[in-house]
């Protein structure tokens, strides 16, 4: 497909353009950004008047869970990818903790062929890093990389042995694999439903103490300069991570973080009225942590905000507290939970560009996150000042578990385009 | 007065003047339970019932007694296991219960919260007997209307709570309730029994059993879990008992006056000796009957009774 998109403010943080401009696509790649430009003489080019809306790379979404296989009634690659596209998102990447776990080559390549039928989104699969995700014995990295597998992850569960992550991440460095850590300290976390502190004491609910993550969070830092190997921290939720994240980078660690929308976006307290909906893993912490985790962005300590979207079905979640599944949704929500920081001051757009695009691309050694010429015209097409309210019934995923429902917010994704063919159009709807 | 309110689910919402309401109206019932014929017809024609997720004896009873001495036609429902474990969720059973039509649903259940999902999911009022480590309302009322009645105020009195804090509904929900009334708390056990941050909820904390029970006018000692100790928060029953144990030894320490309670059941010799339970300080039997008297006065009044 051909485009000429006229007098769009583009943001490239890859190219450091925050500009008014115009941008030629032909044949699903980005040709040229400039102004004025002038249409090609290729058949079939549509114009696109853009005037007060922004251009961005592609989002990506670095962590992901699309249940499938295994848990379709949840979502699937087809619904997820739909809520994807919806929420700005060209590129995602999948966790493996579906049914079967994502640790051999017939489940990573059956992700791809699902994606393929589905062709809305760029799905790139995580690869377990132990076989189930038991923390025992190491998967075929090689062969999942062969395969199409990006990055490695036991996410939901913590390698809890430091040997066995001592030698995935040799391994898994020498294939030039990022490793994603899920961490989480069991021994501390292990039964808790919140994040403990006042709120879990007033509500008597069991609690999982930051601690839980930073102990972990320090292991595979030592791991990672130990063995000379990357590590990537998803899912950062406490200070403590921050600050032990901020003293690596200093000190030569190859280490790279990301967090979630909610993690700057709510607390503990959001968690008062029993709210199955605010349940998630980690949970959400208090006010000092949110604190910190905006600092850790602002900063550069964390990298990437990804959605964690975690879609559960009403019947995982309409139990009793301690018994419902954790896990919100997020991709149709991120966006504009993101920009939120950048309405507060904390981060520019183009630093949260930067962040759920840029930034998680280069982590995860994908294509994307950039509007360089040459770069497959992933685009998406934001509205800065529309107001919208997240509503059930709108929800493109499958499941609706989200504690957002209901609250009105600012910004969206209005228009995405994949490889030059839109797959969201509000615009002209 | 009227309680113009649905559901009571715990003490951390009720406001001192509703407390007041409730304690009254209790006190006002209390006669009743020691008439020649204890009954009365006021509940006649209405439906209470006792859906217990978690073994209990006494609060149990405590509320069959109460509804039937008001003529309300009472029916227990005892679930061995949690509605995970049986196979039917919470919300099906409670929606069930519903198309029964009865007045009041009394809840016992050991997840917290679970009285919250139900208050919002059926039209019924919802008494929480008891969620998880959250809250015990009842049994607050029953205490400070123990200690009102013994000691004609709750304003000022120093209360010492002891035990495991953190596990315990009775502790949150006497905290919440004794704050409220102006009282003085402290909480007491070993650091491992003593929950995160609960300073904020106005409360003195320590460490030590005679700091604690120090010019008290009330102890309420706590029961302790034989079961907790696999996870390790305290070593062994004979440590805890050694530190921990009120007993003639300490109990000098406090007032003369003071009055010893403890929610049942007791474990003798382990949270508090027998000559302490069975003593003059104790009156942990005027709280089992004073029980009786608060759960027909939330009987009476959520189904619309007047004070």
């Amino acid at each position: 497909m051909n485009w000429l998109i006229k007098e769009a403010r583009i943001i490239d943080p890859s190219q450091h353009i925050d500009d008014r401009m115009d941008i030629l696509i032909e044949d699903g790649k980005i040709v040229k950004l400039g102004r004025n430009l002038s249409p090609s003489r290729k058949k079939g080019q549509a114009g696109m008047e853009l005037a007060g809306l922004v251009v961005a790379p592609g989002l990506v979404d670095m962590h992901t869970h699309l249940r499938e296989p295994g848990f379709e009634y949840k979502e699937t690659i087809q619904t997820g990818s739909e809520a994807a596209c919806a929420g700005g998102f060209t590129s995602i990447a999948c966790m493996p903790n579906t049914n079967p776990v994502n640790d051999t080559r017939s489940v990573t390549e059956f992700i791809l062929r699902k994606a393929a039928e589905t062709n809305l989104v760029r799905v790139y699969p995580i690869a377990a890093i132990t076989m189930q995700s038991q923390g025992k014995a190491l998967a075929e990295f090689w062969d999942l990389k062969e395969a199409g597998a990006i990055a490695l992850s036991d996410d939901g569960k913590p390698v809890m042995d430091s040997a066995v992550m001592r030698r995935a991440l040799e391994y898994a460095d020498s294939l030039d694999l990022p490793v994603i850590s899920h961490c989480e300290d069991t021994s501390l976390s292990s039964g808790g439903a919140m994040n403990e502190g006042f709120a879990s004491t007033e509500l008597g609910l069991p609690g999982i103490p930051g601690i839980a993550e930073d102990i972990m969070v320090a292991r595979d830092l030592l791991l990672a300069e130990y063995t000379r190997s990357a590590i990537h921290i998803a899912h950062v939720s406490t200070a403590g991570s921050v600050r032990l994240i901020r003293e690596a980078k200093n000190r030569g660690i190859k280490v790279t973080a990301e967090t979630a929308p909610h993690y700057f976006t709510l607390t503990d307290d959001d968690l008062r009225t029993y709210n199955v909906n605010a349940k998630v893993y980690p949970p959400m912490r208090g006010s000092t942590d949110v604190e910190a985790i905006k600092e850790g962005l602002r900063d550069g300590t964390i990298d990437a905000i990804a959605s964690d979207h975690a879609p559960h079905a009403l019947t995982d979640k309409e139990v009793e507290f301690e018994y419902a599944a954790s896990g919100m949704i997020g991709l149709e929500t991120s966006l504009a939970l993101g920009l939120g920081l950048v309405a507060t001051g904390i981060l520019t757009l183009s630093q949260l560009i930067d962040k759920m695009s840029t930034r998680p691309a280069m982590i995860l050694r994908i294509p994307g996150g950039s509007l360089r010429p040459g770069s497959p015209a992933d685009l998406t097409i934001i509205d800065l000042e529309r107001s919208w309210k997240v509503d059930d019934e709108a929800i493109r995923s499958r499941s609706k578990n989200t504690p957002f429902l209901g609250r009105d917010l600012t910004g969206k994704a209005v228009m995405t385009m994949k490889g030059g063919v839109v797959t969201y159009d509000e615009l002209h709807n | 007065m009227i309680l113009e309110r649905k559901d009571i689910l715990g003490i951390k919402e009720l406001s001192k003047d509703e407390i007041l309401l409730i304690l009254d109206t209790a006190d006002s019932f209390i006669e009743i339970s020691t008439r020649e014929i204890k009954k009365v017809p006021t509940l006649r024609g209405k439906t209470v019932i006792n859906l217990f997720y978690e073994a209990s004896t006494r609060t149990r009873t405590s509320f069959e007694i109460a509804g039937k001495r008001l003529s309300a036609d009472t029916i227990n429902i005892s679930a061995s296991t949690s509605s995970v474990v049986k196979g039917e969720t919470l919300l099906d059973t409670a929606r069930n219960l519903e198309a029964m039509n009865p007045d009041v649903i009394v809840i016992r259940h050991s997840a917290a919260g679970a009285p919250h999902m139900l208050a919002g999911m059926v039209k019924q009022s919802i008494i929480n007997a008891g969620d998880g480590a959250h809250e015990h309302p009842t049994q607050a009322l029953l205490d400070m209307m123990t200690i009102r009645a013994k000691k004609g105020r709750l304003e000022n009195m120093k209360v010492a709570i002891v035990g495991d804090i953190a596990h315990s509904r009775v502790a949150r929900s006497n905290i919440h309730g004794l704050k409220k009334m102006g009282a003085q708390v402290t909480v007491a056990g070993p650091a491992t029994m003593i929950p995160r941050d609960i300073e904020q909820m106005g409360v003195y904390v320590c460490s030590s059993l005679d700091e604690a029970i120090k010019e008290a006018d009330v102890i309420m000692m706590l029961r302790i879990q034989i079961e907790r100790q696999h996870q390790n928060i305290f070593p062994s029953l004979r440590e805890y008992a050694q530190r921990f144990c009120l007993s003639k030894k300490n109990i000098p320490l406090a007032k003369k006056d003071v009055l010893v309670m403890h929610p049942g059941p007791i474990n003798r010799g382990v949270e508090i000796s027998p000559d302490i339970a069975d003593g003059p300080y104790s009156v942990i039997l005027d709280q089992v009957t004073n029980g009786v008297a608060v759960r027909m006065a939330l009987l009476y009044l959520l189904t619309g009774g007047k004070a």
